[in-house]
C-alpha cells in the first residue's frame, strides 16, 4: 500500500490542471468543490499509505518510491521519487487534513469573489507543490516544491492584486524568499560538492561510511538554515510573513500558519544526520535564532491590532518555537509542536477569517467587541484555539509547547527562560485578542467610538510610512473613521457563517483537543509520535537528562507563566484594571521599527550600494564578456576581406604557400 | 645525347609552371580547367620518370590514383561550369565573386 504514495501529490495536480484547463467555463461553486475533492483524495490516499505504513515493521517504514529519470547527467542523477517513511507521511497527514478543511472553508469564504476559480487553481497548485517539497526523495526535488510554494504565496498573497498594496506585500515575501533560496541552493552545490549525490538517503550513507569534515557539515548546516530562516519566517526574514497577510484569510491559514512556513523546519530535520555531525556552535545558533525570533514577535503581537496581523507574529513566534526545538535536536517535538500548531493555529486563523467575513471585511481588534453571542460557533471555536495556543491542559499547545521548553532546559536553562516569557507573552496576547473580539461591548455601533478609533489607527500607523501592508491598514482605519463620522452609513451587522465555514472550525477545534495525545510524556509507551519517527530520525534525537521531578517543575512553571499572561490579560482588557498603554508600546506597535528601518536603508544608502553593484556588473563582468566578443567581431571583419571570392586570388595564395614550404623544407634540411 | 631524368622533370617543372600560370592568368573556366589538368600531368610525368630512375613501380601506381582522382574532379567541375552557364551565359570565373566573405 505504500507504493500507492506517487496518488498524493496527483490529485491536487489532477485537480490544478482540471481547473486551469477550464478555466471560467466552470461555474462558481462548482470549482471549490472539484478542487476540494481533489485535495480530499490526496488526504484518503494519505491515510491508505499511512495505514500500509503501520501494517509494516519498524525498520521497513522507509521506502523509496522512483517514478522515472529526471536529469540523467553523467554523475550528475536526479529522480523524479518519493522517500515514504514516517516523517514525510506524517507531514502529508496535516498538510492534506487541514488542507482540505481550509479548501471546503474557502468554498463559504470566497463566495461572490469573481475571480473564485482562480483562488482554487492556486491553492491545489499550492497543495501540489508542498507534496512535492515533503515527500520528494532528493534535495532538488525539495528544491523544486520549495520554489513552487513560493510561487504559490507570491500569487495567493497579491491574490486581490488591484490594491498595490497586496501586490507589494506579495512582491515582498517573494524577494525577502530569495535570500533563503540562495541559502538552500549553496548548501545543495555543497553537498552534491562533497557526497556527490542529492538524494537524502545516499548522503546520509556516505556520512555514516565515510569523514566528512566538521566544518563542511557546519557550513551546510547553516547555509540549510539560511533557507529555512527565509521559509520560516526567522530573524531577520521573518518580515515578509506579518506583510502576507494581505491575502486572503484561508491562504494565511493554509500557507502562512499551518504548512509552508513549517518547510524550512521540516527541511532541517529531514537532514538531521548532518545536523549530528555539524559542530555544537551551529546547533547552538539555530536554538539562540529560534528562541530569539520566538521572544521577538511575541513581544510586537502584544500591541497589534489587526485581527491577523497579531496571528502573524504568533506564527513567526511559534516557528521560533520550533526552530529552538531543532536547535536542541529535539526532532519529535519540534515536528510534533508543527503538528499541533497547524490544528490550532489553522483554527484561529478560519476563526478570525470568520470574524472577518461576519464583520464585512473589518480587520481592527478595536472595532469588535462583544462578538460571543452573535457567532456562537466562531467564538467557542476560537475560545479552543486560544486555551490551545496559550497552552492549557489538556490542550494540544501545552504537551507539544512543554516537551519543546524540557529540552530548551537541558541545552541551556536560558534559552529555557526566553521560551517561558515567550509563553507568558503568548498567553497574554491571545487573551487580549479574544477578550477584545468576544467579549465586552459592541464597538462597532457606536459612532464616535469608530471614529476615534479610526483617528488611532492613522495615528499609529503613521510611524510605518515605509510599510506597504501597514499604508493600507491606515487607510481601512482611516475609511472606517471616516464612516463612523458620517453617521451609520456603512452600518455592520455581524452574522455567523455558512457551514462551509464553521464545519472546519469544528473539526480543527476537536483536533486542537486531542492533538496533544499523540506524544505524552509520562512513560515510554506514551511517546508514540517518537517511536513513529524513528525511522526517520535514525536515533539522533538528543536524550533528555532530567529527571521526572525536574520534569514536574517545569511544567508547573509553565503552567503559573500561562495563568500570569492569562490573568494580566483579563485584568487589563476585560475589567479593564490595568492601563492598557502600559504593554502598546509605540515602538511594539511598529515592530521594535525594525521593518521600517530596513525600508529606510533598502530605500537609500542600501539601494545606491546595489546600483553601484548592478553598474560593476554591466561595466566589469559584462564589460570582459562583451569586449571579447567585440574584438573577435573586429579582428574578423579585417581577416574577412581575404575572402574576396576570386577563385584566382585563392590559387595565388595555394602557390605562394607551396613555395613557401618548399623555401622552407630546402632551407632546414640545408642547414 | 641521352634523355635523363632530369629531361623529363625538366619538362615537368615547365608543364606545371604553365599550367600554374595559366590558372592564375586566365578567367575562362574552361581554360582554368584545361590548366589544372596541365598540372597534374606534369606531376604524373615526375611520378613516373622518378619511379622508372629509382626502379620502383610505385611510382605509376601513383598515377593511376591521380588519373582517377583527376577524372572525378573533371566531373564535378564540368558539372559546375555547364550550371553556371546555364544561369548566366558569357560568365568567367572573376563574376563569381558573389560568394565572397
Amino acid at each position: 500500500m505504500i507504493n500507492l504514495v506517487w496518488l498524493i501529490p496527483a490529485f491536487p495536480l489532477l485537480g490544478f490542471l482540471t481547473l486551469i484547463c477550464l478555466g471560467k467555463s466552470v461555474r462558481e461553486p462548482i470549482a471549490g468543490w472539484l478542487a476540494t475533492t481533489a485535495i480530499a483524495g490526496s488526504f484518503l490516499s494519505v491515510l491508505i499509505v499511512f495505514i500500509g505504513m503501520l501494517l509494516e515493521k519498524n525498520e521497513n517504514r522507509q521506502t523509496v518510491f522512483t517514478l522515472f529519470d529526471w536529469i540523467p547527467a553523467g554523475d550528475f542523477k536526479v529522480d523524479i521519487g518519493f522517500l515514504a517513511d514516517p516523517l514525510s507521511i506524517t507531514m502529508c497527514l496535516f498538510i492534506t487534513g487541514v488542507g482540505t478543511l481550509i479548501h471546503l472553508y474557502s468554498i463559504g469564504y470566497m463566495h461572490g469573489d469573481p475571480d473564485f476559480n482562480r483562488f482554487f487553481t492556486y491553492l491545489n497548485l499550492f497543495a501540489f507543490s508542498m507534496l512535492m517539497l515533503v515527500l520528494g526523495d532528493n534535495l532538488l526535488l525539495t528544491f523544486l516544491g520549495w520554489e513552487g510554494v513560493g510561487a504559490c504565496s507570491y500569487l495567493l498573497i497579491s491574490f486581490w492584486f488591484r490594491d498595490p498594496a497586496n501586490a507589494t506585500a506579495g512582491k515582498k515575501a517573494f524577494i525577502t524568499n530569495r535570500v533563503g533560496d540562495w541559502g538552500f541552493m549553496v548548501a545543495m552545490f555543497l553537498i552534491f560538492f562533497n557526497f556527490g549525490s542529492l538524494e537524502y538517503l545516499e548522503i546520509f550513507d556516505i556520512l555514516g561510511s565515510n569523514q566528512i569534515a566538521e566544518t563542511t557539515t557546519t557550513f551546510i548546516v547553516l547555509m540549510l538554515f539560511v533557507g529555512a530562516m527565509g521559509k520560516s519566517a526567522q530573524f531577520p526574514l521573518y518580515l515578509w510573513l506579518p506583510d502576507a497577510m494581505a491575502g486572503p484569510t484561508p491562504v494565511s491559514a493554509l500557507i502562512h500558519a499551518a504548512t509552508m512556513v513549517t518547510s524550512g523546519v521540516y527541511l532541517l530535520i529531514r537532514v538531521n544526520p548532518i545536523m549530528v555531525e555539524a559542530s555544537t556552535w551551529s546547533t547552538g545558533l539555530i536554538a539562540w535564532v529560534g528562541a530569539g525570533t520566538a521572544l521577538f514577535a511575541a513581544s510586537i503581537a502584544v500591541a497589534q491590532t489587526d485581527i491577523k496581523k497579531v496571528l502573524a507574529y504568533s506564527t513567526v513566534s511559534q516557528l521560533g518555537y520550533m526552530v529552538l526545538a531543532v536547535g536542541c535536536g529535539a526532532y519529535t517535538a519540534a515536528i510534533f509542536h508543527m503538528i499541533t500548531h497547524a490544528f490550532f493555529k489553522a483554527l484561529l486563523f478560519l476563526g478570525a477569517g470568520s470574524v472577518i467575513h461576519g464583520m464585512d471585511g473589518e480587520q481592527d481588534l478595536r472595532r469588535y467587541g462583544g462578538l460571543r453571542s452573535l457567532m456562537p460557533i466562531t467564538a467557542g471555536t476560537f475560545i479552543v484555539g486560544w486555551l490551545a495556543i496559550a497552552g492549557v491542559p489538556p490542550f494540544a499547545g501545552f504537551w507539544s509547547k512543554d516537551e519543546i521548553l524540557a529540552f530548551a532546559w537541558d541545552k541551556n536553562p536560558l534559552l529555557w527562560l526566553v521560551g517561558i516569557v515567550t509563553a507568558l507573552l503568548t498567553a497574554f496576547y491571545m487573551t487580549r485578542q479574544v477578550i477584545l473580539t468576544f467579549f465586552g461591548k459592541p464597538r462597532y455601533l457606536n459612532a464616535g467610538d469608530a471614529g476615534d478609533a479610526g483617528d488611532a489607527g492613522d495615528a499609529g500607523d503613521a510611524g510605518d510610512a515605509g510599510d506597504a501592508g501597514d499604508a493600507g491598514d491606515a487607510g481601512d482605519a482611516g475609511d472606517a473613521g471616516d464612516a463612523g463620522d458620517a453617521g451609520d452609513a456603512g452600518e455592520i451587522h455581524p452574522h455567523e457563517s455558512p457551514w462551509t465555514m464553521t464545519l472546519p472550525l469544528v473539526a480543527l477545534a476537536f483536533l486542537s483537543l486531542v492533538g496533544g495525545f499523540i506524544q505524552l510524556p509520562f512513560s515510554s509507551s506514551t511517546k508514540r509520535l517518537e517511536h513513529w519517527l524513528e525511522p526517520a530520525t535514525f536515533h539522533n534525537e538528543t536524550h533528555l537528562h532530567l529527571s521526572s521531578s525536574t520534569l514536574w517543575i517545569l511544567a508547573l512553571l509553565a503552567l503559573v507563566s500561562v495563568a500570569i499572561g492569562i490573568g494580566v490579560g483579563i485584568s487589563t482588557y476585560l475589567k479593564e484594571k490595568i492601563d492598557r498603554q502600559i504593554f502598546e508600546k509605540p515602538s511594539l506597535v511598529n515592530a521594535w521599527y525594525f521593518d521600517s528601518a530596513v525600508s529606510k536603508f533598502m530605500g537609500g544608502s542600501g539601494s545606491k550600494a546595489f546600483t553601484a553593484v548592478a553598474k560593476f556588473d554591466k561595466e566589469v563582468i559584462d564589460g570582459a564578456v562583451d569586449g571579447t566578443g567585440q574584438i573577435v567581431k573586429k579582428t574578423a571583419s579585417i581577416l574577412r576581406r581575404s575572402q574576396n571570392g576570386l577563385v584566382r586570388t585563392y590559387a595565388l595564395g595555394i602557390g605562394i604557400g607551396a613555395v613557401g614550404l618548399l623555401i622552407w623544407f630546402l632551407t632546414r634540411t640545408t642547414l | 645525347m641521352i634523355i635523363t631524368t632530369t629531361w623529363y622533370l625538366l619538362l615537368a617543372a615547365v608543364l606545371f609552371s604553365i599550367g600554374t600560370t595559366g590558372l592564375l592568368v586566365r578567367r575562362n573556366p574552361l581554360i582554368m580547367f584545361m590548366c589544372i589538368e596541365l598540372m597534374l600531368n606534369a606531376v604524373n610525368i615526375t611520378f613516373v620518370s622518378i619511379g622508372s630512375h629509382l626502379n620502383d613501380l610505385g611510382g605509376q601506381l601513383a598515377v593511376f590514383f591521380v588519373l582517377v582522382v583527376a577524372a572525378a574532379e573533371v566531373v564535378i567541375g564540368l558539372a559546375l561550369v555547364v550550371a553556371i552557364m546555364r544561369r548566366r551565359s558569357r560568365t568567367n570565373a572573376d563574376d563569381l565573386k558573389i560568394l565572397g566573405g
